[in-house]
């Protein structure tokens, strides 16, 4: 806010075009890599990357593949991606990556280009009104009309974009703005005249969620994306304090990693397609501390039968998460970092003792849920089963030793991928939760590997989504990023083509997958390796030689057609009416119209 | 607001903004895009530069409904401050009203006759018609207007409501 008053005067010698100050802005903000598209309005921004070495442009085919590449960027470093896209069409091609970032709380920059400002408004070539367009799919967004205004604008975006909840910012820059001189200011202590989110939590909310917890007598930890978001620190605080409490963990599909999967005290996933005991561990507790997540309907189920019994302690950075869906009893405002931080040292401070007796009994009950095995199939025949392949994938992974990090499409392959790959590290599982858009899944993957080139990063993908955004193919062949691309193709859209099954009579209405491509040639004739496992003795050899190549890969692994994904908490079902498996979809038959119109 | 749904209260919202470009969109585009109601909503700039507007928005819902969007207003990026005079304690509630009625003849005393009653002030006048300026809370408005009806309501513009707490106390404080 005092930009003005602290910033050495000489900055204001009108040396630097708008452009110019825009990628000063960048580098002085730590950017080294941005992903874009060119076009008219923002020739400007690309003449001055043409000037300079210290930030990197990727060439993406496409502009939502520029915002999913820079989500992958920002959740697999903690970093702001950055995107660079033109007027008109290149900002509206931007808005489903931006309404993903929104709902899934990445860290996002957009600049987008806009006509000059004398012509806002006259229906300009290439003219939209970007700003108006994503007002409700950004945390945030400026259209700089006065050059004096852009350093701050810029500065400014980031604190946004970081700070609190994270999210997407759009940049609207008209291209006058970038051609006119305007003045660069340096960053100033981070403070927004209006914007100051909350971070260190009220110690009395603190206390009386210990106070609660250490004497729940059937607790569980419920684990979300805002662990992750909160650094590194977060998560191993989670276990510091998961350990020392001795009570279960369950992750949402957003909070994977922030646990390790193979720990005794972790439940898996919980929701829709959650485990077993996750899910009657929720129902059946006495009191829950929601760190991080938000009570999405993909984890409630329905509302009036979620969780009945329980106290209810949410951590959250966002206080409109807070009594959204679920009341709670212990609201708690803060970083997820410093919420778990504050807990450990009141825990500690706290002297009353836990009951370890009714924790034990509870445990019993836990690992007798557990023993129905829920994630269980049988791999029978030559034909591959889809989860056999993800559990494949991850053994020999881990048998490899690499640094790995995983990206999804959406659909049965994303939760097949999410039951069956452990993760035991935040920032390595990229998915696109909360908007489930497919086409995540390569551009994010694309982002990743720019992050980190010597990692393995594989898409886990489904034949109908990898085709929404394949056109990155020739990104990652430009670039020599070596992603793999692991489809499990059953040629269907498989989650819809479940859907229509177990709710809508079995008519399969357009969820065939038609006229596929041959993913092997499709892949060579993007300069990338194709190949393809048709049978179970296939899957070991195809996953070990894909990972051995140093170049992109697309392995195209035949999988069961009529496999579906359980277990399974039907739309409108509570979290003990799950079906575990084929054969219990008896269990289906109940739902309602009203729980049909749920999606 | 008089015929709430049952578990349902209004509130009168004060909400204090950057007076920068979209911020009234970013507060109608949360209430039309989350499916909040809106009664009236009213906006000018309140301080010396210009530089911060109030809102007033009237709304209702149930509690944790109220309570969302506050919250909800509250993370806008330029607001600076969200207060629910409904429920922080008394406050006034104004609103203006310019009311047309057109008449001849003895309706024209019926009408200043009215006006008197109510304090509405004749702020327009020709040999057949009427405008009269009224302040008060709505439900004096809705009285004034429904009596104006049979006599010969021509036209009525409103501002919506604007509001403050009662006390000593300022909003930021």
């Amino acid at each position: 806010m005092s930009a003005a008053t602290q910033a050495p005067p000489a900055s204001d010698a009108l040396t630097m075009s708008g452009a110019e100050v825009v990628l000063r802005a960048l580098k002085d903000n730590g950017v080294e890599v941005i992903f874009g598209y060119p076009g008219g309005a923002v020739l400007p921004i690309y003449d001055a990357i043409f000037q300079q070495n210290a930030i990197r442009h990727i060439l993406v085919r496409h502009e939502q593949a520029a915002v999913h590449a820079a989500e992958g960027y920002a959740r697999s470093t903690g970093k702001v991606g950055v995107v660079l896209v033109t007027s008109g069409p290149g900002a509206t091609n931007a808005v489903t990556g931006l309404l993903d970032a929104l709902m899934d709380s990445v860290p996002v920059i957009c600049l987008t280009g806009q006509v000059p400002t004398h012509l806002i408004g006259n229906d300009a070539f290439q003219e939209a009104d970007t700003t108006g367009i994503t007002r409700p799919a950004t945390k945030h967004n400026y259209l700089v009309k006065k050059s004096e205004d852009l350093a701050r604008v810029m500065h400014e975006a980031f604190y946004v974009a970081k700070s609190g909840r994270p999210g997407p910012v759009v940049i609207d820059l008209p291209k006058d703005i970038l051609i006119n001189k305007a003045p660069y200011r340096e960053a100033t202590a981070q403070s927004h005249r209006s914007y100051r989110p909350r971070t260190e939590p009220d110690a009395k909310a603190i206390r009386d969620a210990v106070r609660l917890f250490k004497r729940a007598h059937r607790p569980i930890v419920y684990a979300g994306g805002g662990v992750i978001n909160a650094g590194p620190e977060a998560s191993r605080l989670l276990r510091e304090f998961v350990r020392m409490t001795g009570m279960p963990c369950t992750n949402t599909l957003m909070g994977l990693g922030t646990y390790p999967a193979e720990d005794p005290q972790f439940l898996g996933m919980l929701g829709m397609h959650g485990t077993y005991e996750a899910n009657l561990a929720m129902h059946g507790c006495d009191v829950m501390f929601n760190i991080g997540a938000r009570f999405d309907d993909r984890v409630t189920g329905r509302l009036n039968a979620f969780s009945p019994t329980s106290k209810k302690i949410h951590a959250d950075i966002d206080p409109s998460s807070i009594n959204k869906n679920v009341a709670v009893d212990v609201p708690i405002v803060g970083d997820a970092r410093a919420v778990l931080a504050a807990m450990i040292e009141a825990w500690k401070a706290d002297e009353a003792p836990q009951d370890k007796g009714a924790i034990a009994a509870w445990w019993r009950q836990i690992d007798a849920w557990r023993s129905t095995n829920c994630l269980q199939y049988r791999q029978e025949s030559k034909i591959i089963k889809p989860q056999h392949a993800v559990k494949r994938l991850y053994e020999i992974t881990r048998e490899l030793g690499r640094e790995t990090f995983i990206t999804t499409e959406v659909g049965q392959h994303q939760m097949w991928a999410a039951q069956y790959f452990g993760f035991d590290k935040p920032n390595r599982w990229m998915t696109s939760g909360g908007l489930g858009t497919m086409g995540y899944g390569l551009p994010a993957a694309m982002g990743v590997q720019i992050a980190h080139p010597d990692a393995l990063v594989i898409d886990i993908a489904g034949e109908a989504s990898i085709l929404m955004n394949i056109q990155e193919m020739g990104t990652l062949a430009q670039y020599r990023l070596p992603v793999k691309v692991f489809i499990l193709n059953n040629e269907y859209m498989g989650m819809v083509r479940q859907w229509q099954e177990l709710l809508h009579g079995g008519r399969y209405s357009e969820s065939y997958s038609a006229s596929l491509p041959d993913f092997v040639r499709l892949a060579e004739s993007f300069h990338a390796v194709g190949m393809r496992a048709e049978g179970i003795d296939d899957l070991d050899r195809v996953i070990r030689e894909m990972i051995a190549i140093d170049k992109p890969v697309i392995a195209d692994i035949c999988v069961a057609k009529d496999e579906n994904c359980f277990p399974m908490i039907p739309s409108g079902a509570a979290h003990n009416e799950m079906i575990l498996g084929p054969g219990q979809e008896g269990g289906v038959a109940g739902v309602t119209d009203e729980g049909k119109v749920l999606v | 607001m008089s015929d709430l749904k049952g578990g349902q209260r209004a509130a009168t919202i004060a909400v204090l903004v950057e007076n920068e470009a979209g911020v009234l969109a970013r507060v109608i585009g949360l209430f039309s895009g989350r499916g909040y109601n809106i009664d009236s909503l009213t906006v000018a700039p309140v301080d010396e530069t210009g530089r911060i507007s109030r809102i007033t928005i009237v709304t209702s819902g149930t509690d944790m409904v109220i309570e969302q969007i506050k919250a909800q207003l509250d993370r806008l990026v330029p607001v600076h401050k969200v207060s629910d005079l409904t429920i922080e304690g008394p406050h006034l509630t104004r609103e203006l009203a310019l009311i047309k009625v057109v008449g001849r003849g003895e309706s024209r005393m019926e009408v200043l006759r009215l006006a008197d009653a109510f304090r509405a002030r004749v702020v327009d006048a020709t040999t057949e018609s009427f405008v009269l300026e009224m302040t008060g809370n709505g439900d004096k408005i809705d009285a004034f207007v429904a009596l104006m009806r049979p006599i010969g309501l021509a036209e009525v513009s409103r501002t919506g409501a604007v509001a403050i707490a009662r006390g000593p106390k300022g909003i930021m404080e």
